[in-house]
């Protein structure tokens, strides 16, 4: 059996154009999320068009306990991991009903630290492998219209600095993966700017590119990362009265 | 959000919907409050077959799900691509059935206008390929149906349109290659009467296709470069040569819309006389991206049209009367100067089972122009023309004809509409094409 990557939350648009990638490059994959009939489909899917191994299983990011068991029912220990399964939540429900505002940080930043401590410490003792975290650009700084969905992706962006600093004696790489707007079913129906909108094939393109070349942090699209810049540094006066 | 066909006209504000399951979809289309449905795979039809209020969009719904390397039959999603097809099964020495001049277009498209090639006069259209499909029903039920199974639902989805239902997965019979290339030959002749002939001197080529200069007059008219093709056999190519993995081939793109005065009567002549003046009398190898796909090395090539977009009009007029009808519509685009970037001239095989599909025996025509203030005017007279002659169009390709024409064209009209009504009693699916042809 040839090198494999695990995918979690291997159903969104981004995961299955990270998979495909994967794929054409000989790995065998591990698809994990929570519906598994979608999930054999494109395992076929893969196997069809890639000729490599491909097996799914179960996985619900905030169903804490159960990562465990996942983890330890894998077909031997995964030479990397893609963390990919997020919640963008309802950001006016989540300001007045806990629960969603819950669901938003469980699924994006608690139930991520969940799976990656298993990965990480499993990868600590083989002393190799790799963790690739899809964080977000919402996370660089909270804005009015997304600050909920924005300070998971932000918690879940600063453990992977901490992962990788921790990591990185052991010979593990940690990459950060920060999306801007990516056309999937999760931006649906919002009217984002197309110049500014990549593909799910380009974030997988850009995680490939920086798996290789074993980068800490990459933003997808590139110009992002100064769009963020420039909107870290407006002053908090001016901030306030932007409708961000 | 603004949809458009390849043609990007005419446009409609439109509300957009993925599905990744039937579950899904079902749900989708019970959330529709207001307008009819389509479904909508690569937005390649021309004109308006694929705009409606709301579009079903195939794009996260394109899956493998299996082949058989025995017989060739691929089972897919509808929102797979032919181009993927291609990645895929060609290094396996495997090729599509059957192919239209572009590989941007899924299975669902191509089987809902029932797609012909350059080798309609052997192969026939797509639907002759297809071993059986699934149709989510307007009352959400999911139908198989086969030439044997449900064979009426089958021949109204084939060149249906997306009128019957949305169209699911598909069982497709692919064909057995030895290469990745194609043996070409080039013909130039000297006008249309020697291009004709032409045809059927070379009828047992399994491809054919003719370019023909739209600007050429007089004794010139109709002169043509026919291109003659067969998969290449491992024997016809040199030994040191990649059979069936050659590696990518170089693509180009068109970044932007070109200004309107870009294209005319000038631009398109020059054009014309030194693709004529290029192609000799010669037999080569080629790879079968640009014998088949000659345009999709140039992404959004449409965009060269400017943004007032353009029309393509494609027609079929029967063998016999179809020499003087050419003749007549070459006179007419010339003298008028409507300069056609591409004219494409292929002889057609026997009709096709689907009640509406485009082929039958007898050269079809297709002309693109681009959109000025009088385009619309003369395209009327030209269908009148083309109806003379016991013609029609391609609907695919169609923006703008009038009811009567499409009437007109498709005497087994009334048996489609039989089963559409059946199937799709309160007109779900509909598209601005079917409202305006009254279908």
């Amino acid at each position: 059996m040839s090198k494999s990557v695990l995918i979690l939350g291997a159903s969104s648009d981004i995961a299955r154009a990270i998979a495909q990638k994967f794929g054409s490059e000989g790995w065998s994959l591990l698809l994990a999320g929570r519906d598994v009939e979608i999930l054999s489909r494109d395992a076929a899917d893969l196997r069809l068009r890639h000729n490599v191994d491909v097996a799914a299983f179960v996985f619900d990011a905030i169903d804490f306990e159960s990562h465990k068991k996942l983890w330890d029912s894998l077909p031997g220990r995964p030479e990397g991991v893609v963390c990919v399964f997020g919640y963008l939540g309802n950001q006016e429900v989540s300001e007045r009903n806990w629960y969603e505002a819950r669901k938003t940080i469980d699924t994006n930043f608690t139930g991520a630290v969940s799976i990656l401590n298993i990965a990480a410490n499993s990868f600590e003792e083989r002393k190799g492998g790799f963790i690739i975290g899809i964080s977000s650009v919402a996370g660089d700084r909270g804005r009015t219209s997304n600050y909920i969905y924005g300070s998971a992706k932000a918690g879940f962006t600063a453990y992977l600095s901490g992962l990788r600093a921790r990591l990185w004696k052991s010979g593990v790489k940690v990459t950060t993966v920060k999306p801007g707007f990516v056309a999937t079913r999760m931006t649906e129906g919002m009217n984002t700017p197309a110049l500014l909108t990549a593909t799910p094939q380009q974030v997988a393109d850009d995680v490939m590119r920086a798996y290789k070349r074993g980068r800490p942090v990459v933003y997808t699209g590139w110009f992002w990362k100064y769009i963020m810049l420039v909107i870290i540094h407006i002053p908090e006066r001016v901030f306030r009265k932007l409708k961000l | 959000m603004l949809a458009h066909g390849w043609g990007r006209y005419p446009s409609i504000d439109a509300k957009s919907f993925t599905f990744n399951s039937e579950v899904e979809l079902r749900a989708r289309l019970e959330t529709i409050s207001s307008g009819s449905a389509i479904a909508r795979g690569l937005g390649r039809s021309y004109g308006d077959s694929s705009l409606s209020e709301n579009l079903l969009s195939t794009g996260r719904f394109n899956r493998f799900i299996s082949f058989d390397g025995a017989t060739g039959e691929l089972v897919c999603e509808s929102g797979v691509s032919l181009s993927e097809i291609l990645d895929v099964f060609v290094p396996r020495g495997w090729f599509l059935p059957v192919t239209p001049g572009t590989r941007f277009v899924t299975v669902g498209g191509a089987i809902a206008s029932d797609v012909h090639g350059k080798n309609h006069h052997n192969a026939g259209s797509l639907s002759n390929h297809v071993s059986w499909m699934d149709i989510l029903l307007a009352d959400g039920d999911v139908a198989r149906c086969s030439k044997s199974e449900r064979g009426e639902l089958f021949l109204a989805t084939c060149a249906g349109y997306g009128l019957t239902g949305v169209i699911l997965r598909a069982s497709v019979r692919l064909q057995r290659v030895e290469t990745a290339y194609i043996r070409e030959r080039t013909i130039r002749t000297k006008n249309l009467d020697e291009v004709l002939d032409a045809f059927d001197e070379q009828a047992g080529w399994t491809y054919s296709v003719g370019w023909i200069d739209c600007l050429a007059r007089g004794k010139n008219l109709g002169r043509s470069v026919l291109m003659l093709g067969e998969h290449a056999t491992r024997a016809d190519i040199k030994e040191s040569m990649e059979a069936l993995r050659p590696g990518p081939v170089r693509e180009l793109a068109v970044p932007f819309e070109f200004p309107g005065f870009f294209l005319n009567t000038f631009t398109v002549r020059a054009f014309n006389v030194a693709y004529y003046g290029k192609a000799s009398s010669r037999e080569r190898i080629i790879r079968y991206e640009p014998f088949f796909y000659p345009l999709d090395g140039v992404h959004n090539w449409s965009r060269i049209y400017g943004k007032r977009g353009f029309v393509q009009y494609q027609l079929v007029l029967p063998k016999e009367s179809g020499k003087e009808g050419l003749k007549k519509i070459l006179r007419v685009t010339a003298s008028k100067g409507l300069g056609s970037f591409l004219a494409v001239l292929k002889l057609f095989g026997k009709e096709d089972g689907p009640y509406l599909s485009f082929a039958k025996e007898g050269y079809t025509l297709a002309l693109d122009f681009p959109i000025t203030s009088s385009i619309f005017v003369e395209l009327d007279e030209l269908d009148s023309i083309v109806k003379g002659y016991g013609g029609r169009l391609y609907p695919t390709k169609d923006s703008r004809m009038k009811k009567e024409m499409f009437l007109a064209g498709y005497p087994r009209r009334d048996k489609f509409m039989e089963i559409r009504s059946t199937v799709d009693p309160h007109r779900r699916f509909e598209s601005l094409q079917s409202r305006r042809l009254g279908i």
